[in-house]
């Protein structure tokens, strides 16, 4: 009898806390498995945000740190510079990342550090009870634009990889998500690649991963699948928006 | 084939994503049981069809499923 699959070791025995279907525990695991396989369990560092995740560091069998709301991006900054040989990532939501870190986030990309964040995009503030985030899409209903968001109230959606990637310091940003096998092995294959690079000394890299919050939403788990692909992927592309080559 | 799909069914909270990648339609949710949580957990209808792709366990947000193959 072989195993075909089981449980990474790069997650703890903890429950998740998260609600049915929600895609935190998906891109957890992936991020988890990619420690696993490329040997980094007992080296690799996070830093979780404010969110849903917030408990993330109960759920990674890595050292972790948990930082203030949009932070996560300055804590690493001085976790990876005292440790420069460890993997060091951020994990992060949309509130947490372009909201209220918007700054952190946009400085620590400029100077290139050389850390991984993992950028969990869900178009929503899922913790709080689902207020309208930087992401929200046009003509989309939150607690706080419950006519749907107007550009003429809330200007259009931020697409955070394509501004990253416009900062010479980020050499790697791809947009993945998680609805089904082919775009689970893309988005692992992606996060694999980001690490790879860290590890190079590259300089900073990004994966955005779009993901569904069908709670706040007002969705089943997999009707919040098909309304991501329907609705957040022609706003949000998928694929690498950015890599550059290795200086040599 | 002779696979094996193994649920750890007190933590399955029945979100039923892993019924929509199966290739062989055969994970299904378990509504004659209500699991510690209070859910209806995922299960496998007909294993002899089961080809061991894992596609139900990569998807599982919770991470409760095995899959072996002999
Ligand atoms: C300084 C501060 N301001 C506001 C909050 C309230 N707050 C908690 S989580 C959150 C937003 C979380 O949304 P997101 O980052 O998208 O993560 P999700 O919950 O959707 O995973 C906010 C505004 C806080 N905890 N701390
Ligand atoms: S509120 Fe939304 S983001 Fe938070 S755990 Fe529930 S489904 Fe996930």
């Amino acid at each position: 009898m072989a195993v075909v699959y089981e449980k990474t070791k790069g997650l703890t025995d903890v429950e998740l806390h998260y609600c049915p279907g929600c895609n935190h525990g998906i891109i957890q695991k992936l991020v988890a498995e990619v420690l696993e396989e490329m040997g980094m369990l007992d080296t690799a560092i996070a830093v979780c945000p404010v969110g849903c995740s917030v408990f993330a560091y109960k759920y990674f069998s890595v050292d972790t740190l948990q930082a203030a709301h949009g932070r996560a991006p300055a804590v690493a900054t001085g976790i990876k510079r005292c440790r420069p040989t460890q993997p060091v990532f951020t994990y992060q939501g949309d509130g947490d990342l372009a909201s209220i870190g918007t700054g952190e986030i946009v400085h620590a990309a400029m100077r290139g550090e050389k850390f991984t964040t993992i950028f969990i995009n869900n178009a929503i503030y899922g913790m709080t009870g689902g207020q309208m985030a930087p992401t929200t899409l046009i003509g989309q209903k939150t607690t706080t634009s419950q006519g749907g968001r107007t550009a003429e109230q809330a200007g259009m959606p931020i697409r955070m990889a394509e501004m990253l990637a416009t900062l010479d310091g980020c050499v790697y940003a791809e947009r993945v998500c998680v609805a089904d096998i082919p775009n689970i092995n893309k988005a692992k294959r992606a996060i694999k690649k980001a690490f790879e690079k860290q590890m190079n000394n590259e300089g900073f890299t990004f994966i955005e991963v779009l993901s569904t919050c069908p709670t706040n939403w007002g969705m089943t788990p997999i009707q919040a699948v098909q309304w991501m692909k329907d609705n957040m992927i022609p706003y949000y592309p998928l694929g690498v928006i950015k890599e550059k080559a290795m200086e040599v | 084939m002779t696979a094996k799909v193994t649920f750890n069914t007190d933590r399955c909270k029945g979100c039923e994503l892993c019924t929509t990648v199966c290739p062989k339609h055969i994970v299904v949710i378990d509504t004659t049981v209500i699991n510690r949580k209070g859910y209806h957990p995922a299960t496998v209808s007909d294993i002899s069809q089961c080809i061991a792709c894992a596609s139900c366990a990569k998807i599982c947000p919770d991470s409760i499923i095995t899959v072996e193959k002999f």
